[in-house]
């Protein structure tokens, strides 16, 4: 079956996110753990920045679940660099066993998912997840130089800086994973590369469908549904689709995408790219599940799965969404007191410095920072 | 010299084809590539249909500005060679007549691509 | 269900669905920069003829849209004109400049991946089609001056 049900093993134990300055202007910054204030994070390329923040996510993670690198069994996660480089080498400077995983904007809940099954089925104990996008280096890979004086068209969406990731685990904690979804590719023949929310939308409301029916649940039970990086177009196209299987998305709904900048903002139909549902996670809705103010969401990343190339050719845009439950529960006192799971103050998350890629060695010695 | 005129006439036509071009942008999502390369051409035809000199005439900046002057100027380039030295000037001529601004193009390219870097778009203004 | 037929009608259902924005500000825009650049080249044009009165009028264009392409790269160096791109549109396109800036634009950017392999490499990604066209129209035009 599409939807995969957990025997109620996987927990997230937190969640850490980290984000460029513009999207730390936005209505979500206070909620992100930490904001860059330069995007180059003083590295030479953009393609290294997006590899350093990735690697600070990763720790930042580690860290802040009060867990070691060596107590993680699996690192799962991609982004939308060529080859999925900035994860590989991530990977190669944490020196953790690595499963990367390619869906586009979509890869934080298949690896979400996929960490979800190992851990549930007691394969592993402890697995971060986790992706990131750079606003630059997307660009030039999908676009146009930087430099370019060139119009985005107003159906165009701005990849984030940034990123999330989370911490699966069989310890128990607030945060319970009930269910993932993987989603079937479908492709309604949209062709054009900056209008990826029209050709993602069907992907996502099929998902949702798929979820909702297999689970046996309505729209309703949920507190919120959230999608990856639809922007404003493409989920006022999903309320459409989905109104036409008999299914009202209402307040609860919201895309990640619309929620993460500012309208004053010149970025178009809202946020894209991987980092953007992986920062929403791991900032707004882990923290208002851990608080309880969030007692079941479903998140529902979606991905635009074409390249440079195929686009070129004419041909049109495959869409993919996976959807991962999550639920909370109430903490029972006697696991947990061993197990620091709150979240932290704003003040001392913030406190976390990015660290450089070069010290590796030394992050695996400096314990318990910040427990 | 200078004359008021010239000025106020370069900027209307300029900007007039500038108009019709971001129509063009608006209504058919043309990429910064092609919108070039279909100016250029209209350049030449203008150009190989004698309308361009009068309008150079009339239009000054306005005329030679915009890349329909570069089209223009290649095409007469490889007209005039033409006739001058035959066969061999249809290959020499255009390149030589728009040497000036490709080869300043390429140099202060280069130049300026090995003292500055690129920078992220500002998005937030 | 046909899934070219269900293609078409969601095709057309977006198309409908699409932001009207309204094009009147773009054109303006557009118009005004496209305007003011080509001011600018008359100026220039008019400085070299009162310095060097003795230049023909095509080499005192060619002088002329020298300079503003060279400011045009200085500007893109900077970060400027991509600004100035975002807010005119094909005003910052259709002038010289606009060719300008897109050889300068990657050179700029790809530098990181070598002078050679870079630099060099990646310089006409964009204005490529324009010097092909070019040159491939310019022997075309060519071939009808032999018949003029």
């Amino acid at each position: 079956m599409q939807t995969i049900k957990m025997k109620n093993n996987a927990y997230i134990l937190n969640g850490f996110s980290m984000v460029g300055p513009l999207e730390g202007k936005g209505p979500l910054g206070e909620y992100f753990d930490y904001v860059v204030k330069d995007d180059t994070l003083k590295e030479k390329t953009f393609e290294k920045a997006e590899r350093k923040l990735l690697y600070n996510i990763i720790t930042g993670a580690i860290d802040k679940s009060g867990l070691k690198t060596t107590d993680i069994d699996f690192f799962i996660g991609g982004d939308l660099l060529n080859q999925i480089v900035s994860s590989s080498y991530t990977a190669r400077e944490l020196e953790l066993p690595f499963i990367g995983l390619y869906s586009a904007c979509a890869t934080m809940t298949e690896s979400l998912g996929l960490s979800a099954i190992l851990v549930d089925n007691n394969l592993a104990n402890n697995i971060v997840a986790g992706t990131c996008t750079h606003f630059s280096s997307a660009e030039r890979q999908y676009r146009f130089p930087l430099e370019l004086g060139n119009q985005r068209p107003p159906t165009s969406q701005w990849t984030i800086t940034g990123g999330g990731a989370c911490i699966v685990s069989n310890i128990p904690s607030k945060i319970k994973i009930t269910a993932v979804t993987f989603g079937k590719v479908i492709d309604f023949g949209i062709a054009d590369v900056n209008n990826m929310g029209a050709a993602m939308a069907p992907a996502a409301c099929d998902t949702i469908k798929a979820h909702i029916k297999n689970m046996n649940t309505d729209i309703k039970d949920y507190d919120f549904i959230a999608t990856g990086d639809l922007g404003k177009l493409g989920s006022e196209i999903l309320i459409d689709l989905m109104e036409h299987e008999n299914i009202i998305l209402n307040k609860n709904y919201a895309d990640c995408g619309c929620m993460i900048y500012d309208k004053t903002e010149r970025v178009f139909m809202g946020g894209s790219g991987a980092g953007c549902s992986a920062s929403v996670l791991n900032s707004y809705i882990l923290k208002k599940l851990l608080n309880g103010e969030f007692k079941r969401v479903l998140l529902v990343s979606t991905g635009a799965l074409m390249s440079t190339t195929t686009s070129q050719q004419g041909d049109t845009i495959p869409g993919i969404a996976h959807a991962i439950e999550l639920e909370y529960v109430a903490p029972q006192q006697k696991k947990t007191c061993s197990i620091p799971t709150s979240v932290k103050p704003k003040s001392t998350t913030k406190k976390i410095k990015p660290k450089d890629n070069k010290a590796t060695k030394s992050t695996s010695k400096r314990r318990k920072t910040n427990v | 010299m200078f004359n008021i005129w010239d000025y106020v006439i370069s900027f209307l036509v300029g900007g007039f084809i500038c108009f019709l071009a971001q129509i063009l942008v608006i209504r058919t999502k043309i990429t910064t590539a092609r919108i070039l390369v279909l100016f250029l051409i209209i350049g030449m035809v203008l150009e190989v249909f004698n309308i361009y000199a009068p309008f150079k005439e009339f239009a000054k900046a306005g005329a030679s500005v915009p890349i329909i002057g570069f089209g223009a100027s290649l095409a007469r380039g490889a007209i005039m060679a033409t006739k001058e030295y035959g066969l061999i000037g249809i290959f020499t001529g255009g390149l030589t007549a728009a040497s000036g601004g490709i080869a300043m193009a390429i140099f202060a390219s280069f130049i300026f691509a090995l003292i500055f870097s690129s920078k992220t778009k500002r998005g937030g203004h | 269900m046909d899934k070219e037929k269900r293609n078409t009608s969601y095709n057309l259902y977006v198309d409908a669905k699409l932001p009207k924005t309204k094009a009147w500000p773009s054109l303006f825009k557009a118009f005004l920069v496209g305007g003011i650049i080509c001011a600018i080249g008359q100026g220039f044009f008019d400085i070299y003829s009162y310095f060097f009165p003795n230049l023909a009028e095509s080499e005192i264009t060619t002088c002329m849209l020298m300079t503003i392409i060279f400011i045009t790269c200085f500007l893109t160096g900077l970060g400027i004109y991509d600004v100035v791109g975002a807010w005119g549109g094909a005003g910052s396109v259709i002038p010289i400049t606009g060719f300008s800036n897109s050889i300068s634009s990657p050179s700029i950017e790809f530098k990181k991946e070598g002078i050679i392999y870079g630099i060099c490499v990646k310089m006409f990604t964009i204005a490529g089609p324009v010097i092909v066209c070019g040159v491939v129209g310019s022997i075309v035009c060519g071939i009808v001056g032999l018949f003029i």
